[in-house]
Parts: C-alpha cells; sequence; structure tokens
C-alpha cells in the first residue's frame, strides 16, 4: 500500500508541480504569442498529416501482419514495433543516414528529383510518422485477428467485390482499433520530440513543433515554456478521455 | 512480504546513492578552507570542450586528490540548471550577460566572475565547400542549407549581432542548441554552411573548412567563477586561478582562443 502511494506520488507529483506553476491568468497572453502559436499550428497540421500516412500506409501494413502467409512474418513484426521501443534520436539518426542529404535514399532522392526530407515540415511528418506509425499498426492489426475471416469468404461468394468486402464487413470489424490506433498514433505524434530534432532541424515555423518550442523555451522564457507544456498537457488527458472506454471499461 | 522487500530495495537504493555520487574521504576535506580535494563540478559552454578536457588532464595531475567532472552544454541551459539547483563549483560561460544573470540569481558573488578567454566567429562548411560559400552574402542564398544556433544561446545572439552589421537576412534552416551541435551537422554535410566559434572549426581539424568573417565582427567573451555554492570552494578556486594561468595560456591559444 505504502509503495502504491509512493508510486502514485512520482507519477502525480510532476504534474501538480507544473500546474501549481502554470501562469493561469497571463495564459491567454502567453498562448497567443508567436513562439505558441506557430508551434501549435505547426504541430496540428504535422501530426495529423503523421496520421494519416500512418492510416494510409498502416492499415495495409496490419492487414498483411495479421492475414497474409509471409515467410519471416515476425521478423516484419519485430522490425515495425521496433520503433516503438527505439530511442528516438536513434530513430532520428537512422532516418538522417537514410533519408538525410547524404543518406543512402536521401542523396538520391536530392539529387534526381531535388526533394530533400531534413529541415522540411515534410520531415516532420516522416519522423513522426516513423515513431508513431507502429501505435497504429500494432492496435490494427489486434482489429483484424477479431474480425472472423468467415463472413469475409460468406460475402464473396455471394457476390461481393473485395473492395465492397472490405467496406461492408472488415472495415466494419475494426473500426474500433482502427480509432483507437489512429488516436495513440496521434498523441505520440503530437509529442514526438528526439526524432524530430535530429532528422527535421528546429526552425519557427517550419520544422519547431510544441515539443521542441517547449524544450527550447525552458531555457529562455520559462512562461512561454509553461504554457506550451499546458497544451500539451490538455491535448493529453483529452486522449485519455476520448480512450476511456477502451482502457478503463472493463477494468470499471 | 513482497511490500516489505520492495521498501528494502527502495531504502537500499536510496541509502547507497550518496556513497555512489560523492568523492570518498576528500568531499569532507575540501569543504571549508582545508586542503584541496574531492570531486570537481565543472559546468562549461560547449565550445570549451577541447581546451577543459585538455586543461583537466594538466591540473589533475597537478592536484592528484581532485577528480573533475565537466558538463558541457549551452551557456544559456547550464545557467538554467545552476538556477534549478543543479550541483556545480565552477561556472564557465560563453557569454558575459549569462554569468550576469547567474551572479544576479545569488549564485555567484559579484566580484568573483574572471574573463579568461574570447573567441572569434567563423562561417563553418563542409569540406569541399559544396554550396561554394565565400562571404556572409552567401547565407542569404536560398538554395543553401544554412544552420545558425538559436537566438537565446550566446553563439546564436553574436552571429546575428555579425549578420545585422553586415546587413545581410540569412535563409536559415535550422537552429541548433550549441555551435557543436552546428558543427556536427556541418561535417556531416547535412548543412551548407553555419555560424560558429573559430575555436570549434579549430577542434574540429580537416573534418571541416573555414571562411573568414569581417574583421572587426563581434567576438564572444569567456567569464569563469566559483559558485557559492561550492561544496569544494578551495579546488574550484585554484581551477579558476588555472585556467588564467600561464600554463593554460597556451592551451586556449592553440585552440583557437583569444586571450584576453
Amino acid at each position: 500500500m505504502a509503495v502504491a502511494l509512493v508510486a502514485l506520488a512520482l507519477v502525480a507529483l510532476p504534474l501538480v508541480g507544473l500546474l501549481q506553476r502554470a501562469p493561469w491568468t497571463a495564459l491567454p497572453g502567453l498562448l497567443g504569442r508567436p513562439v505558441v502559436v506557430d508551434a501549435l499550428r505547426l504541430s496540428l497540421g504535422t501530426s495529423l498529416a503523421a496520421t494519416g500516412l500512418s492510416v494510409v500506409l498502416g492499415v495495409p501494413l496490419a492487414w498483411v501482419l495479421a492475414r497474409a502467409e509471409l515467410p519471416g512474418r515476425r521478423l516484419v513484426r519485430a522490425v515495425v514495433v521496433l520503433p516503438m521501443v527505439l530511442p528516438p534520436v536513434v530513430g532520428g539518426a537512422a532516418l538522417l543516414f537514410a533519408l538525410g542529404r547524404r543518406g543512402l535514399v536521401g542523396q538520391w532522392l536530392d539529387q534526381h528529383f531535388g526533394i530533400l526530407l531534413p529541415f522540411s515540415p515534410a520531415g516532420v511528418v516522416v519522423a513522426q510518422t516513423f515513431v508513431a506509425m507502429p501505435f497504429l499498426v500494432v492496435s490494427v492489426e489486434a482489429g483484424f485477428r477479431a474480425v472472423d475471416a468467415r463472413f469475409e469468404h460468406a460475402a464473396a461468394t455471394l457476390g461481393a467485390s473485395p473492395w465492397t468486402v472490405f467496406r461492408r464487413v472488415t472495415l466494419p470489424g475494426i473500426a474500433p482499433s482502427l480509432a483507437a490506433g489512429a488516436v495513440l498514433c496521434w498523441a505520440r505524434a503530437l509529442g514526438e520530440f528526439g526524432a524530430t530534432i535530429t532528422f527535421a532541424g528546429n526552425l519557427g515555423g517550419r520544422t519547431r513543433t510544441l515539443p521542441l518550442a517547449t524544450y527550447q523555451a525552458l531555457q529562455s522564457d520559462r512562461g512561454a515554456a509553461l504554457a506550451l507544456s499546458l497544451v500539451l498537457v490538455g491535448v493529453s488527458l483529452a486522449v485519455l478521455l476520448a480512450l476511456r472506454d477502451r482502457w478503463f471499461g472493463a477494468a470499471g | 512480504m513482497p511490500a516489505r522487500l520492495a521498501v528494502a530495495v527502495v531504502a537500499l537504493a536510496l541509502a547507497t546513492v550518496p556513497v555512489g555520487c560523492g568523492g570518498g574521504p576528500g568531499e569532507r576535506a575540501g569543504a571549508g578552507s582545508g586542503p584541496v580535494g574531492g570531486e570537481l563540478r565543472v559546468a562549461a559552454a560547449a565550445s570549451l570542450t577541447e581546451p577543459f578536457t585538455a586543461l583537466g588532464r594538466r591540473f589533475e595531475r597537478a592536484h592528484p586528490d581532485v577528480h573533475l567532472r565537466f558538463d558541457f552544454g549551452p551557456s544559456s541551459g547550464l545557467a538554467q540548471s545552476l538556477e534549478e539547483g543543479a550541483p556545480a563549483d565552477v561556472f564557465a560561460s560563453a557569454d558575459e550577460r549569462i554569468m550576469d544573470r547567474v551572479v544576479d540569481s545569488g549564485l555567484v558573488d559579484r566580484d568573483e566572475p574572471v574573463i579568461f578567454a574570447r573567441n572569434r566567429l567563423a562561417i563553418a562548411v563542409p569540406v569541399g565547400n559544396p554550396g561554394s560559400v565565400r562571404g556572409l552574402d552567401d547565407l542569404a542564398r536560398p538554395e543553401l542549407l544554412v544552420g545558425l544556433c538559436a537566438a537565446d544561446v550566446p553563439c546564436g545572439r553574436l552571429a546575428r549581432a555579425l549578420l545585422r552589421r553586415a546587413g545581410v537576412t540569412p535563409a536559415v534552416d535550422t537552429e541548433e542548441l550549441d555551435a557543436k551541435a552546428l558543427l556536427s551537422r556541418i561535417t556531416a554535410g547535412e548543412l551548407d554552411a553555419g555560424i560558429v566559434y573559430h575555436s570549434d572549426v579549430v577542434a574540429a581539424g580537416d573534418r571541416v573548412t573555414a571562411v573568414a568573417v569581417p574583421r572587426g565582427a563581434p567576438v564572444a567573451t569567456y567569464p569563469v567563477a566559483v559558485l557559492a555554492g561550492s561544496a569544494h570552494p578551495a579546488a574550484a578556486a585554484a581551477f579558476v586561478t588555472f585556467v588564467s594561468s600561464s600554463t593554460a595560456r597556451p592551451v586556449l591559444r592553440r585552440a583557437g582562443f583569444l586571450l584576453p
């Protein structure tokens, strides 16, 4: 019991610390500062784009992992899940070696197409997708496994096209997992720091997302740092509320 | 029973922490005016990494009972940590304003800081100068990837002052947290150019090429001071004296610093 209280304090105390230092009265003014507004706008745009990209790429990947007869599927899954356990800074460095200007694929993209991902908002989206997509894939893969394949077969034998089967049978089956996975993925993308600053750099309005702006503001402008932190805490609480049935429903 | 075990583990962990961090017998001996000794924590600007590491080895040879532990980082970030209570005995900043801030916070006595070095700025470009950078004007070319230090760290503030004086509006692609981070992006070829300290270019040797900045450009000033809360004031004072000594000056000069 006492140990449980220590554990609870360890988790709750920093939040209390943040909230008691929060400049509540000055908050509206702080939230209107260019530093905060730029970071908020950029973060919303990039994290939603990363979530969209994760859905478009991650759902087929989850389907392959759940349904396809694939040699070495366990290895593929391990690679897919790796960014969840990899330190994000390492992920950012890896992205740099792959997609940076002197990277494996990056130098080719630069020379032939003039595409340069680092130091651009697109680079932020790539970094966020790298780190956040596994959360969606894992969730949606579980969803695919829960859908009974016999319904899909039945629909197909009744003359439904593959697209109709997916849209009318499979998609409704995975919808809850897809929604939960997308929310988790978005939250992770929004909070992404290490891979972003390593791969995409740090420039106001272009690549300086909320977490980067918070970190930088801590060095010079405490008020702005607190305001930015509160925005991120608010978002996190909203995610918890959105997912409360899924996570806390069973436990009461 | 498991709960008791957990409590025991936590208690054991807490009990070992001070032993793990402390410097042993010298710790207590160093406090007050007694003999120089113990572990000395030096928070220093990132640009001092090379000369201070070299000077630290010499200092430890001269004072075998002192073990130096350096914390290199952006001066502004270090000052922030000190204000938050990070333990340190000596602070060496790349900016007088930041030292003044620490003095104003009461962490350093007002007459304590000594200026021991200065540093020029330089434009650093990757080997071979792929962007054909010849001077400050080139930093305004939008097709180049240009980096500066963030505006709130000393190298960023100075670089912006330099560019303003030259009437150049740079096309910046990224702002790094200190000059070392910026330089590593340049040596890796991720950026075409950036403004760093001359000493950083010297430290990087043949991994980077330097383009000179105009004469009369602003220069960084480095003060060093013993922190008022130092656990080893005698050893800290000895180190502060040492970095201004005739032994230290050639090391700093070779590292690319100017001497006051």
